[in-house]
């Protein structure tokens, strides 16, 4: 099996165990989809106008939240070092981990919305949009948050900080994302999803490269 | 053991910027009195009445926000890719300047349209995209003073300010896209007026004043650190 | 003099834009002198005493 796929599918491994990351991220979505009507109230027009824009929030969140460990636990055991040194590219590497972090959590997510989006009564004619916006979107949360765990990884409690550094720069795959959704609810076509794919696009290929050089950095320590 | 100070470069910047510096600092508080000057006694604008005088200490603080993460991203690319010593010091002394003018660009941005929309915060294009750049200034401060070793902080906060600037147009993009989608019935126009010649005046003599004063500011602070690193090295030094 | 604070009513906008502002250049340049003038009485300190 080639060093790629054998990183993949040891992340993967890694991550759906029982408490792992992919588990504990589906339960957060939920949990913070939970906590929205309770803030806001049950108002059904309301909660069916903000499903999308609730529930794009919710797994942004919950796929940040695995985000810190990605390199920083090889890292800690050394594992890391030893990877570098394999005939796989940095830049190589830090894709594998993003895919495998994204197969863990943004695909995940995206399975699950509907069943969340029933509890904000979204309308029928939002559900492809939201399943879709979330399968597109993700990726590119997946990517920017690998560049966010790879500059702290060294940092002790880094998945605090973690969060802080990489929001404002998702801002863009929240926006186009929900946007998406509220498009499709109101009948209108907005672009929104080619924005959104675009987005997610770069992001998936230019990461690796800085995920990589923060990487570097470290190793070289 | 070969010290910070005893690369040419700190000793040029130091004589450079000792010679500059009063010059700068010299426009800069001119300007400034002659802005604040002509903006007081510039004629109340005819739909936003005074509160235009408002534009003359906004404008110039959003423009410096922009302008000082520009540098500070240039500074951290010749930082990654020249080594150049002064470079991460360059970028890091720019932030919380950076910071600061932007926090300003908010509340004087909030002032400014509390009269006009009647509300102190409106998510218009550009508060918001000033409010994400604010965040995305404390980030990089953050990240800056979490990672202890120095040289690593260096080039972590380098990654991030760039890939941070690759990011602020689509950001910008994105939250202009995001705010003509949710405008509904409400216009807000946070263009502002055409500005006319008495307006104009003021504003950029403003301008001018608070991109001298964030040179002045950011020139003394490189000074600083390089002194600091000096003050440091003796104490190796002499331990 | 009188309408010249009261900036045509707006003046609870105008004077805190200007006050915020004041204030928060006043303590850049404030924290930045102040950090200027340490680190020099520090480098002299250390190189006096040499």
């Amino acid at each position: 099996m080639n060093p790629f796929a054998a990183l993949l599918f040891r992340d993967m491994r890694l991550a759906t165990r029982a408490g792992g990351s992919a588990a504990l991220a589906l339960a957060f979505f939920a949990a913070v989809a939970t906590l929205v009507p309770l803030g806001v109230g049950s108002d059904p027009c309301l909660l069916s106008r903000i499903a999308g824009g609730v529930l794009w929030i919710a797994a942004v969140l919950a796929a940040l939240l695995s985000l810190d460990r990605l390199f920083q636990a090889d890292f800690e055991d050394g594992s890391l070092d030893i990877i570098a040194l394999s005939p796989l590219s940095l830049e190589s590497m830090s894709f594998a981990k993003l895919f495998a972090h994204w197969l863990t959590t943004g695909l995940p997510l995206t399975l699950l919305s509907p069943v969340l989006g029933v509890l904000f009564g979204l309308p029928p004619a939002g559900y492809a949009p939201l399943m879709l916006s979330l399968a597109v979107g993700t990726p590119a949360v997946s990517a920017i948050g690998a560049i966010g765990a790879a500059l702290t990884l060294s940092i002790r409690r880094g998945g605090l900080i973690l969060p802080f550094i990489v929001f404002p720069l998702l801002a863009p795959a929240v926006i186009f994302g929900a946007g998406a959704v509220l498009a499709a609810l109101d009948g209108l076509s907005n672009g929104a999803f080619w924005l959104l794919g675009a987005f997610s696009l770069v992001a998936v290929l230019l990461a690796p490269f800085a995920a990589a050089a923060a990487v570097r950095l470290n190793l070289a320590g | 053991m070969a010290s910070i100070f005893e690369f040419a470069n700190p000793k040029r910047f130091m004589n450079l910027s000792g010679a500059i510096l009063p010059w700068l600092a010299g426009v800069c508080v001119l300007s400034l009195i002659a802005g604040l000057y002509l903006g007081f006694t510039a004629p109340p604008d005819y739909q936003q009445g005074d509160t235009v005088k408002i534009m003359f200490i906004h404008v110039p603080a959003a423009w410096v926000a922009m302008m000082c993460y520009g540098l500070m991203a240039a500074a951290s690319l010749l930082g990654l890719v020249n080594r150049h010593p002064l470079a991460d010091v360059a970028a890091k002394t720019a932030a919380p300047l950076g910071a600061t003018f932007t926090a300003l660009a908010l509340i004087t941005g909030s002032l400014w349209g509390k009269p006009m929309w009647g509300a102190y915060w409106v998510w218009d294009a550009r508060l918001t995209s000033f409010l994400l750049l604010l965040f995305l200034y404390l980030g990089y401060i953050a990240l800056w003073n979490a990672i202890e070793d120095e040289t690593r902080a260096a080039r972590a906060a380098a990654i991030l300010a760039l890939v941070g600037v690759v990011n602020l147009p689509i950001i910008e993009f994105s939250v202009d896209w995001w705010n003509t989608l949710h405008q509904g019935e409400s216009i807000i126009r946070s263009g502002g007026p055409l500005i006319s010649a008495v307006f104009l005046w003021p504003l950029g003599l403003m301008a001018l004043g608070y991109t001298t004063l964030f040179f002045t500011l950011w020139m003394i602070r490189i000074r600083t650190e390089i002194i600091e690193r000096r003050a440091r090295a003796f104490q190796l030094g002499l331990a | 003099m009188e309408t010249f604070f009261a900036m045509g009513k707006y003046a609870a906008y105008v004077w805190p834009a200007y006050g915020a502002s004041l204030v928060g250049l006043g303590l850049a340049v404030a924290f930045t002198l102040s950090a200027y003038a340490r680190a020099k009485r520090r480098l002299a300190e250390l190189e006096g005493g040499k």
